[in-house]
């Protein structure tokens, strides 16, 4: 497909999961955020999509991708309206989400929605005429985390194929690592899951990645693979998740990455965490190299700015 | 003299080739507790030339309506049915599943926003048809008991 059917593609179009994109749409996509990156930054003035308003509409708290969904759309020279919490919406006087959509897609013309239901968005994809891009619906999809994670390894680490990428964490109720290991073993890297046995990646995740060839690694000891890493995708342990208050200690304390652990790290290793991380990456680690989350965070940007770009038809 | 582990029924619907072990699920599928009137005959792990070993289900005097096998279908994907009146087959069905399904299985993701107060149809995508593998539309989460969540 050449570049302006693949641009054509996008227009009008839902994001929902990142298994509606094709490997060569994802490519597509990541080459239109790095023309992007001089926009996000400020460095370059742009504003293709002057006159056209996005509808910010989140049911639940976010920083991360409320702000970078907002930026994006200003850099570009759009306008944001939008709902923060649930509180400040009809939701709380009985109006479904579907009446919610209806009601947004006449004031807007593109509409992100984070909300706490799985499959909201999907849902609201149904009842709206205008683009509706998920924002994260419960434990289910983030399909824009995912492209900036991709984003974010393509540029700091380089061609994802070949590459040992090693999830360490919750990898069993982590939203954003079941669709970030899908999209990496699509592209050809080498999965490595490291978690105690109670949170591993489920089963479901490791047959959908073996679809691509991949036969990921599994394990419960950072310390022995660390040397293999060249990307480590580091998330956090919840509290809740184990009942034990001992275990719970003693399971978060083994997936600590501090820089004794990174002693042993390849020079070029990279760092990432979707945050807000707690005390799973120590503070000293953020002065060294390694460290590329709040990189990764910025990346939330120009992603977004793509994304947007292409489904409102700017820059065309 | 050819032996009948089932008499023959004047009227009503015969359901045969159910998958071995599934006809008290066909029940339950079509709300038959034994308190209805109609003479109902269930016979399980029938040998069978097509398929080694089945189980049969027939009902008197009541001509099942087509969503009603589709539910069927469901469970048991080879299932045949035939209406029957004066003891002839009167209709013979056959059921192909198809690769969206509305309306009759709901997401057992307690969570999912279909199952929550939206103007909206349960909808699954059928992974596979035989044996039947459904997950939904909505949450795409894999719906792994198909039986308790018929609606």
């Amino acid at each position: 497909m050449i570049s302006s059917e693949l641009t054509q593609s996008f227009l009008g179009r839902d994001i929902v999961s990142i298994h509606d994109f094709s490997k060569k749409e994802i490519e597509f996509i990541l080459a239109r955020a790095k023309d992007m990156v001089p926009v996000a930054r400020g460095e370059k003035h742009a504003t293709p999509l002057n006159g056209k308003i996005l509808a910010s509409l989140f049911f639940e708290p976010s920083t991360r991708t409320r702000l970078s969904f907002e930026s994006a759309m200003n850099r570009l020279g759009g306008q944001v309206i939008g709902i923060t919490e649930r509180e400040g919406s009809s939701l709380v006087k009985g109006e479904t989400l579907a009446d919610t959509i209806r009601m947004a897609e006449s004031y807007s013309d593109v509409i992100v929605l984070r909300h706490p239901q799985e499959g909201a968005a999907r849902m609201a994809a149904e009842f709206s005429e205008i683009p509706v891009i998920n924002g994260g619906d419960g434990a289910g999809q983030h399909p824009t985390q995912t492209l900036l994670d991709l984003f974010t390894i393509h540029t700091e680490a380089g061609e994802i194929k070949g590459k040992n990428i090693v999830f360490v964490g919750d990898l069993k109720y982590g939203r954003t690592v079941h669709s970030l290991a899908y999209a990496i073993a699509l592209f050809g890297g080498k999965l490595f899951f490291v978690a105690p046995d109670l949170l591993q990646m489920p089963n479901e995740v490791i047959t959908r990645v073996s679809e691509f060839g991949s036969t990921p690694i599994s394990t419960d000891s950072l310390s022995e693979i660390i040397q293999e890493a060249d990307v480590l995708y580091v998330t956090r342990i919840q509290k809740e998740r184990i009942p034990d208050e001992s275990e719970y200690k003693k399971v978060a304390g083994s997936f600590v990455v501090d820089n004794r652990l990174l002693e042993n790290a390849r020079e070029k290793l990279i760092v990432m965490h979707p945050l807000p991380r707690v005390t799973e990456i120590s503070p000293e680690v953020d002065q060294t190299g390694h460290a590329m989350y709040f990189r990764q965070a910025f990346n939330g940007v120009p992603v977004r700015m793509a994304l947007l770009s292409l489904l409102l038809g700017g820059g065309q | 003299m050819k032996e009948f582990k089932v008499m023959p029924i004047k009227n009503g619907t015969v359901i045969d080739h159910i998958t071995p072990g599934m006809a008290l699920k066909v029940l339950k599928i079509l709300g038959i507790t034994g308190t209805s009137e109609s003479i109902v005959s269930v016979a399980m792990n029938v040998p069978s030339k097509k398929c080694n070993r089945k189980d049969i289900v027939k009902v008197e005097d009541r001509e099942l309506a087509p969503e009603e096998l589709n539910k069927i279908a469901l469970i048991a994907p080879s299932a045949t049915f035939n209406i029957i009146r004066d003891f002839n087959v009167g209709k013979k069905h056959t059921v192909e599943i198809p690769d969206t399904i509305e309306g009759i299985v709901k997401c057992e993701n307690p969570n999912c926003i279909s199952n929550k107060s939206e103007p909206i149809i349960q909808k699954c995508i059928v992974k596979s048809k035989n044996p039947v593998e459904l997950k939904c539309y909505f949450c795409d989460r894999d719906i792994v008991d198909i039986i308790s969540n018929i609606i």
